[in-house]
């Protein structure tokens, strides 16, 4: 029972883990992205399409070119041109939204969902699966969360012992400062916001071609959102944002069960996660640290 | 022949030519100080130097060679490097990370820390540099982050080092230590061009000087064949009265109590620990002390923009502490008034307890940017009968009280309708002073007035300073430079991790002693001296015991005249040193 709220918590948290996973890279660069979910948007819709047409692989692919695409408006917008990045965010959770719509009457003749996509063949970790306590977590699982659970060490590796992490971090510190030294400021905040939004592309993809097998209009719920809290709650780190993203996740599945037993009206079950975004960041943004230039558009000296 | 040779050099603003056909002959192994007022182009030149900006005409040598530095990145590979003025620094990395940033030893991607640990290690026995590499910057003494960014440029191979004012910030001790580091590197070959207006150290490191005035290069001189008279009329262009005229000095009441006062900072951290001071009417009460010792949260609690935790404020005997305010009823003309629960009406009260505040960041905090001038003359003053009728402003009155003011206040402008931000610093400082001197305050707290201002308007603000109190006002003063906190005040404080450290007054104690308090060493006299002094209010008694107690410590035999380096306030009352300040 345990292991089973667990998996579901981890099913749950995935994309929320994979989008904060993006934004620790964007915002270690510098840049404030409330874009991701317009980036998970734009992911689970073109994941959709490209698995109807060719397969969960090519969904996953095709899923990240969009979101990508939208993660470069993104940086030419607010890096480029300074525009204050919140700002530029939600003009892409806009735009996102009524893109997915109008491609989604283009391509299905209907707006808010796709027909039914196949996803990759789960796979059991060997061995673990004998296990009986263990059998939910370790079977049936989708290749995704395998991949965003190894991103987790990934991530962290690169950002603290890569000579790119050392430089995506010093400009989100001090940006003047790196400039100064020689680093390329832009482009490293460019590939700071692009690996968010191939993140963000993944994220949204799992949720319509892993999750539940079809494209919804507002399947993301907010994920978004809540990846950007998550990243926050875990202190720009990856540890942490998987951290809280399995929080997030286990509240979401626990609003799932308790439904069930119909104690509490169901509406109240459902804010739970969202609640709990509150509270979390209410009560934890004090002790947390941002990056000390986080959201601030580096504009270079005029000579 | 010249190591490095400037030609000619002239790079133009719009409006103004910052540098203006400047040619310099800079030999290998030499420590060159460029100085000159504010704005006399010694930055601009060294941003041309170090590739951020390109001049208009005129060539750049470099060992014979013409060169042409179009970037930070080609005035390194050139071996030209500069440590700025504010430290390029990143707070929450490490000192190894912050040197080797940019040009990482590495395998593959990855970062080789303990080969980047070897060499940095190895630089700092070179130059016989003491630092501890694993430590975060943020950690560092200032003294400290400046021996980061000298090596952060040895690092990269720099052979000519650029210092801009590299001992603003220092405690009189860490100036010695930076000298001692440059004379050091000088000896191994190192080039260095140091700018600065401190004319007594330029005269210390300097083996030649150049004075740049108004953008054009006065002249270049040797250390042994000037002096500072002679160097200060080649930056001013005219005789500079170096004092400062100063009325007799004859305190009256307390006009500021300050007791055991607790101040959190940003992170919750008490910034200001238990501070005791008194400023009286007609004096200037200096706090001396390396900038980040509380001295900006003390004032953002006297002024009411930051809730102290402990102890209290008295201004003018009214108690106006944040706990004490919610249950106080203000008098006003013997007339209770509604209490004022929230903090949204504190600094209003304060102001009308007679408090003007010269904030020390001018642009966030004393003016509001887009506004015009005659909107910013106004504020705060700006429900006063004569400026509002039921709500609306009256437009006519307030831009006479502006007119007004530009004309007391000497501010050159072009006219009071355009906005403050296109005002220079120093015509800005003279508004804010303008509005907070022209209500006729009794208490003023002046942070950091002089900042960034050119000799002339440094003078203006001093002499207003100067004039207020001689007109019975009561003024603190905080300020990093010391020499201006030495000059300007009667009593002074020594603010080190957020506590009083010690008291004195100018002339009481060398510099090296109050050096010694910056850096967090404790009045060695003192200790038996506050004994005796702690809440005795008693003028001729304390003094008396202060004095005792004075030479014994050896604080110089001033102390024995004026009472204990730690007087609180009884030692300045001590009879007969009132007039001895003059």
């Amino acid at each position: 029972m345990v292991s089973e709220l667990l998996a579901s918590a981890i099913r749950m948290g995935l994309p929320v883990l994979l989008a904060a996973l993006g934004a620790v890279y964007s915002e270690r660069s510098g840049v404030v992205n409330i874009g991701l979910e317009g980036m998970m948007i734009t992911g689970s819709f073109w994941g959709a399409v490209g698995a109807y047409y060719a397969g969960p692989l090519a969904g996953m692919a095709l899923a990240v070119a969009a979101s990508v695409l939208m993660a470069l408006v993104h940086a030419v917008v607010s890096v480029t041109f300074r525009v204050d990045q919140i700002v530029s965010g939600v003009a892409l959770n806009i735009l996102a939204y009524g893109a997915a719509r109008f491609s989604s009457i283009a391509l299905f003749q209907k707006a808010t969902m796709s027909p039914h996509v196949q996803g990759f063949t789960p796979i059991s970790v060997p061995g673990l699966d004998q296990v009986p306590w263990l059998k939910p977590l370790v079977t049936n699982l989708s290749p995704l969360v395998v991949v965003g659970f190894l991103l987790v060490p990934l991530s962290y590796w690169v950002i603290e012992k890569t000579v790119f992490g050392l430089r995506l971090r010093a400009v989100g510190e001090n940006p003047l400062a790196a400039d100064t030294l020689g680093l390329k400021v832009f482009h490293l905040r460019y590939a700071g916001v692009l690996l968010s939004g191939v993140l963000a592309g993944l994220a949204g993809a799992y949720l319509s071609v892993e999750h539940t097998g079809m494209y919804v209009e507002g399947m993301t719920q907010g994920k978004g959102y809540i990846a950007l809290a998550a990243m926050i709650f875990g202190n720009w780190s990856p540890v942490g944002a998987m951290g809280a993203a399995l929080l997030f996740g286990f509240a979401e599945s626990l609003s799932f069960r308790v439904v069930e037993s119909a104690v509490v009206p169901y509406q109240f079950i459902k804010m739970i996660p969202y609640a709990l975004t509150l509270v979390v960041l209410a009560g934890v943004l004090k002790r947390t640290r941002p990056p000390a230039a986080d959201g601030i558009p580096y504009e270079r000296e005029e000579a | 022949m010249a190591f490095l040779e400037l030609r000619e050099v002239t790079k133009r603003f719009p409006g103004v030519v910052a540098n203006d056909r400047i040619s310099l002959e800079i030999d290998r192994g030499e420590i060159r100080a460029l100085v000159g007022e504010n704005g006399a182009g010694k930055s601009t030149l060294m941003k041309v130097l170090s590739g951020l900006y390109q001049p208009d005409a005129g060539e750049i040598r470099l060992d014979g060679r013409r060169v042409v530095i179009d970037s930070p990145r080609r005035a390194i590979e050139l071996g030209i490097g500069m440590v700025h003025q504010h430290f390029m620094l990143i707070p929450r990395f490490t000192v190894l990370e912050n040197i080797v940033l940019g040009s990482e030893p590495a395998r593959g991607g990855l970062l080789r820390e303990r080969e980047a640990r070897r060499i940095v290690g190895e630089l700092c026995q070179k130059y016989e540099f003491t630092l501890d590499l694993g430590a975060r910057v943020e950690d560092l003494s200032v003294g400290a982050q400046q021996r980061v960014e000298i090596l952060k440029v040895l690092y990269r191979g720099a052979e000519i080092l650029i210092l801009d004012e590299p001992t603003a910030v220092l405690a009189p001790q860490e100036v010695r230590e930076l000298f001692v580091n440059l004379r050091h590197l000088r000896d191994q070959g190192k080039t260095i061009i140091f700018i600065s207006h401190k004319l007594d150290e330029v005269l210390e490191i300097a083996d030649r000087i150049s004075v740049l005035r108004r953008g054009v290069l006065v002249g270049t001189v040797r250390r042994e064949e000037t002096e500072r008279a002679a160097l200060a009329r080649m930056m001013v262009g005219r005789p500079v009265l170096l004092e400062l005229e100063k009325g007799p000095y004859r305190p009256g009441e307390d006009r500021l109590v300050v007791e055991d006062l607790t101040v959190p900072g940003p992170g919750g951290r008490p910034a200001v620990r238990r501070v005791s001071l008194r400023v009286r009417a007609g004096e200037i009460y200096g706090i001396a002390g390396i900038e980040g010792n509380g001295q900006s949260e003390l004032v953002e609690a006297l002024s009411g923009l930051r809730r102290a935790s402990a102890g209290r404020i008295l201004i003018g005997g009214v108690s106006v502490t944040e706990a004490t305010m919610r249950r106080m009823r203000p008098v006003t003309e013997g007339r209770v008034r509604r209490a004022r629960p929230v903090a949204e009406g504190r600094v209003r009260r304060l102001r009308e307890l007679g408090l003007a505040h010269i904030p020390e960041d001018r642009q966030r905090r004393g003016l509001i940017l887009a506004m015009t001038v005659w909107e910013n003359g106004v504020l705060g003053l700006h429900r006063s009968p004569s400026f509002a009728r039921r709500g609306w402003l009256q437009v006519r009155p307030i831009k006479k009280h502006a007119q007004s003011l530009v004309r007391e206040f000497d501010i050159r402008l072009p006219g009071l309708d355009i906005p403050v931000r296109n005002v220079s610093g120093g015509n800005q400082q003279k508004l804010i002073l303008a509005r907070e001197l022209g209500r006729e305050p009794t208490l003023i707290v002046a942070s950091q007035p002089t900042r960034g201002l050119d000799i002339g308007a440094t003078e203006f603000v001093r002499q207003q300073l100067l004039r207020a109190r001689d007109r019975g006002r009561a003024v603190l003063l905080v300020s990093a430079d010391l020499e201006e906190v030495l000059s300007l005040s009667d009593r002074v404080g020594v603010m080190y991790g957020g506590e009083l450290v010690a008291e004195f007054r100018p002339g009481e104690v060398t510099p090296e002693e109050i050096g010694h308090y910056m850096l967090g060493g404790r009045a060695r006299a003192t200790e038996a001296a506050v004994g005796g002094t702690r809440g005795a209010d008693g003028a001729g008694g304390t003094g008396g015991a202060g004095g005792g107690v004075g030479p014994a410590g050896g604080t110089g035999g001033a102390a024995g005249a004026d009472g204990g380096v730690r007087g609180r306030g009884g030692a300045g009352e001590a009879g007969g040193t009132g007039g001895g300040m003059a």
